[in-house]
């Protein structure tokens, strides 16, 4: 065991950017994966990358816009400083994996093609193909082999993290894993331990997400002490293939390529869609949302999609939600070039040709905008400062959180392609923050000890869930009866009677789950124990997204509750109109005073949440109210214009930027 | 991998309600690495839209064979489930492809109303369905398979890249590394080796990649290295690729029995790839016959 070392547990876009940058820097990285990190759930991403870029800088573009669009979109619930900080790195950031050999779609001229996303009017997103992820997550992985041969870094695929380590002082100097061939355990003692390991869809049962997906690193990382932030946001994509097996995955690419979503007019209409007359469609969306069209945010065009089919009964089939997304008036040869990998896609699981007919989709789970609180520090310039100790860092000093698993970026909402870029940035920012962890733990004691204590633990709990084999509970019918009570509750629409009632039947099925009985007892590739032991820690993070729902009594970008949502403007007298403007913003400074916060979740030995708020640092932008498409918007707008002019002008003098605070 | 199984509202307990149509299902099963294999039977209810993962997870839930014995679950990696990842790769019905994408009525059509299942025969059985791919990714390095930039640092963007380039090297970045064209190749034989008693973990990965380097890269690898030969920044180190391909186990062992192409769930054209990396090292012999 070499002195100088990091574990980096995930091998998917960010713990590879992370690892290739540790590297560089002459650190030699433990790299950690449940399955070989080219296999990682990254290849998933299909749509694109988000950044400035030169064409949109001449159309008045500029990072402040994607900040601004990044905390507009995720309603204000992200701290500035690292949103800024990301989006001032977006261009080099695509540069970079442009020099890597990423092969983005090009112009006639040779230069990179863009496309635009949800929630933004700018064409920002670079893309390769319909596989963009796939591509980005390549050329890192071969930039990491190529450390691999220089000795660099070891790869430990198969393997699975069990707990970190931690000494008397709190600090953590190491994990405990387990060889999921061998079922071996072993000790890696680290000067530091980022964790990398993505989102929790299966905790939904079916999702949009990889079957390694499971949360189980965070979830361990939660018991051992780390704070989880924001754990009720959890992004619903509008546009899924509905399967048996696993909700796939239709990029919103497919509307930004000019993809139309749309139900017939009349419920069920048994009609071919291709015979359905224009007059005789509702195209939703661009009808409610004229500015963005089919490209609203994605929390909203997922309750529009829900709305429709559950409570305006105009779902495209009668058994099955759905409704129609468009391509077929786009040229098929364009349509190959730019979205061949999700079409192939389509049509081999549905056995349709989606260039001919128009797609049946519906939302699925596909997000964690919430994950594992971490720290940064804010620089001179409203950013990051770079090489801090704190940046990226969890509650538990020397382990860090980075890419999906953390609650850093997106606030309340993620806008689409925002996730690739916010995985390779925290991977690449968060290196020479743990330079800076690696000199703090120099001085440490040796740890031996506790590891071998750990190691024991485990061994224990392994050695306990082996010897039941007596039990009157099938684990994979658990995580069914999981996965469609949180789909039902804790999705789309939330409702505090439904929310309360789901946290009981949450401990029943956690309770339930100790007497689970594996149906083998192997110590070989034993991947029953494995899904059974991953199971019983998919329940303080359901625990934690039910009750921080349940207590949220608001509406905030995922977090939809009808009790406390706040409608358009009624009136259509301009008085009126007006003030009733004004009881809404009055309402809104009330909310934002009250719920502008984040959701904190600690663990109690129980493994139950205890919630507590922290302020948002929303000391760059000030919050305002989030209006796409609303009724009245434009009144909205004008009576809030005005009162933060009121403001600025009964403050005058004061330096706004002093009240910051992280 | 770890795996669920995820069919909201149906039960998992494999009923014996006679109605419900049954899928009836043949696997190679082997306990250990280096173990004997055998062949066990399991019958599962019918359920629209299946596929074969869906079928294992099934079995997985209700642990039981045709006949009603208690069996340890069937150990088979997936991921994914969309064909992106490349972890599900197994021969079914007698033909290597990904698990995901195998629908169940195509399935039964084709092969008397039974589904088979056997792990890949190129790599090393781990356990049951799950083979060990390692030589797989060690073909990558050999061939050197990625742009040797400087560094991660800010230098501006990457070279120019014409639609026609791009619309070239995309297809060949495709390849999801699920090994279906190394099983269908003739040239691509298995190579399993046992640790030695009182042989240190170091010195076994060591002979094990000495093994691998002296036989067939396969075809995935010839593929890539003409990828990265084609990127501006790439082609900067052609010559050891083709170094790397001209030597032991390189281009020369291909047959062009054109297997590779055929099962290629990705349809990436391979033999476009290795036609290319065949004049591309005779030229490179030559020139190093010249170079002397």
């Amino acid at each position: 065991m070499s002195q100088s070392k990091i574990l980096v547990v995930g091998g998917g876009l960010a713990g590879l950017a992370a690892t290739m940058r540790l590297a560089e820097l002459g650190v030699h990285v433990d790299l950690l994966s449940l399955v070989p990190v080219k296999r990682s759930h990254s290849v998933c991403a299909q749509g694109g990358i988000n950044s400035v870029n030169a064409l949109t800088r001449q159309q008045g573009d500029t990072e402040w816009k994607h900040f601004d669009d990044t905390v507009y979109g995720g309603d204000f619930l992200q701290h500035q400083p690292p949103v800024k900080e990301m989006a001032d790195w977006g261009p080099r950031i695509v540069d970079l994996m442009d020099r890597l050999g990423v092969p983005f779609n090009r112009t006639p001229e040779g230069f990179r093609d863009q496309r635009r996303f949800g929630g933004t009017l700018y064409k920002r997103t670079s893309f390769a193909g319909a596989t963009t992820g796939q591509q980005l997550l390549y050329a890192l992985d071969e930039q990491v082999r190529r450390h691999e041969v220089e000795g660099m870094v070891t790869k430990h695929e198969f393997w699975d993290f069990l707990a970190p380590v931690l000494d008397e002082n709190g600090l953590c100097r190491g994990a405990v894993c387990q060889d999921l061939v061998t079922m071996q355990f072993r000790a890696f003692p680290a000067d530091a331990v980022v964790l990398a390991t993505g989102g929790n869809g299966l905790i939904y049962g079916r999702s949009t997400m990889s079957m390694v997906c499971n949360g189980s690193a965070v979830s361990r990382a939660y018991r051992a002490g780390a704070w989880y932030g924001n754990g009720e946001f959890i992004q619903v994509h509008p546009t899924a293939i509905p399967g048996a097996d696993k909700l796939r995955l239709m990029s919103e690419s497919a509307r930004g390529e000019g993809g139309r979503v749309w139900v017939p007019r009349k419920p069920q209409d048994p009609r071919d869609p291709r015979d359905i007359p224009e007059a005789e469609r509702s195209y939703f969306l661009e009808e409610r949302y004229p500015k963005y069209g089919n490209l609203v945010p994605r929390d909203i065009a997922t309750r529009e999609i829900f709305d429709i089919c559950t409570n305006e009964g105009l779902s495209v089939e009668k058994d099955r939600l759905c409704v129609y997304l468009d391509l077929t008036h786009i040229p098929r040869e364009t349509l190959d070039r730019k979205l061949g990998g999700i079409l192939e896609i389509y049509e081999k699981f549905q056995g349709v040709d989606p260039r001919s007919v128009p797609m049946k989709i519906f939302p699925a789970v596909h997000y964690s905008m919430g994950g594992l609180w971490v720290d940064y520090e804010r620089s001179a310039s409203g950013g990051m400062a770079e090489g801090s100790l704190r940046n990226q860092r969890t509650s538990i000093p020397g382990l860090y959180a980075i890419g999906e698993c953390d609650y850093q970026y997106h606030g309340a909402n993620r806008l689409g392609a925002n996730s690739l870029l916010s995985c390779i940035f925290s991977g690449l920012f968060v290196a020479p923050s743990l330079l800076a962890a690696q000199a703090e733990a120099a001085g440490a004691v040796n740890a031996t000890k506790l590891f071998e204590a750990e190691i024991r633990r485990q061994e224990e709990r392994h050695r306990q869930l082996l010897g039941r084999t007596a039990g009157d509970e099938n684990p994979y019918d658990l995580h069914q009866q999981l996965g469609s009570l949180m789909t039902r509750t804790a999705t789309v629409v939330r409702r505090n009677e439904q929310l309360a009632e789901a946290y009981g039947e949450v401990c029943g099925l956690e309770e339930r789950w100790q007497r689970c009985a594996v149906s083998d007892t192997g110590n070989w590739t034993n991947q029953n124990v494995v899904f059974t032991k991953a199971l019983g820690d998919m329940f303080p993070i359901a625990k934690l997204i039910l009750k921080g729902a349940l207590l949220r009594d608001e509406c905030r970008g995922a977090h939809y509750k009808p009790q406390f949502s706040m409608p358009g403007i009624e009136a259509t007298d301009p008085v009126e109109k007006r003030a009733e403007a004004e009881r809404w913003c009055d309402r809104f400074e009330e909310n934002s005073r009250k719920w502008l916060k984040s959701t904190i979740a600690a663990c109690d030995p129980e493994g139950n949440p205890e919630i507590s708020y922290q302020d948002v640092d929303t000391s760059i932008i000030p919050p305002r109210p989030r209006l796409y498409g609303l009724v009245g918007g434009e009144v909205i707008e004008e009576v809030w214009k005005e009162r933060l002019a009121a403001r600025a002008a009964a403050k005058q003098g004061v330096p706004e930027a002093a009240t910051a605070a992280t | 991998m770890i795996k669920a199984v995820v069919n909201d509202g149906h039960g998992t307990d494999g009923g014996q309600d006679p109605a419900v149509r049954r899928v009836r299902v043949r696997i190679l099963r082997q306990d250990i690495a280096g173990g004997e294999s055998y062949w066990e039977r399991y019958e599962i209810p019918h359920e629209p839209n299946m596929n074969v993962i869906s079928v294992l997870q099934k079995i997985a839930a209700f642990a039981r064979t045709q006949d009603g014995r208690r069996v340890a679950p069937v150990a088979w990696d997936c991921s994914c489930l969309e064909e992106v990842c490349g972890s599900c790769t197994m021969l079914i019905n007698g033909r290597t492809r990904m698990a995901c994408s195998a629908l169940v009525d195509k399935l039964l059509t084709e092969n008397g109303g039974e589904i088979e299942l056997r792990p890949m025969s190129k790599f090393p059985v781990v356990r049951d369905l799950v083979v060990d791919r390692r030589r797989l990714f060690r073909s990558l390095e050999r061939v050197k398979a990625w742009v040797p930039v400087d560094d991660s640092y800010d230098h501006g963007p990457g070279p120019r890249v014409s639609p026609e380039q791009q619309q070239d090297a995309y297809p060949l970045a495709e390849c999801i590394s699920c090994g279906c064209c190394l099983e269908a190749c003739p040239q691509f034989n298995k190579i399993e080796l046992t640790r030695r008693e009182g042989e240190s973990e170091a010195d076994f990965e060591a002979r094990r990649q000495q093994a691998f380097d002296g036989q067939f890269v396969g075809p995935h690898a010839i593929s890539q290295a003409m990828l990265f030969n084609s990127h501006p920044t790439g082609g900067m180190i052609a010559d050891e690729r083709l170094e790397a391909l001209t030597g032991k186990g390189g281009i020369q062992m291909c047959g062009n029995a054109q297997n590779c192409v055929a099962v290629c769930p990705k349809r990436i054209p391979l033999t476009r790839s290795i036609a290319r990396a065949g004049r591309a090292a005779t030229v490179w012999a030559i020139k190093k016959i010249f170079d002397r």
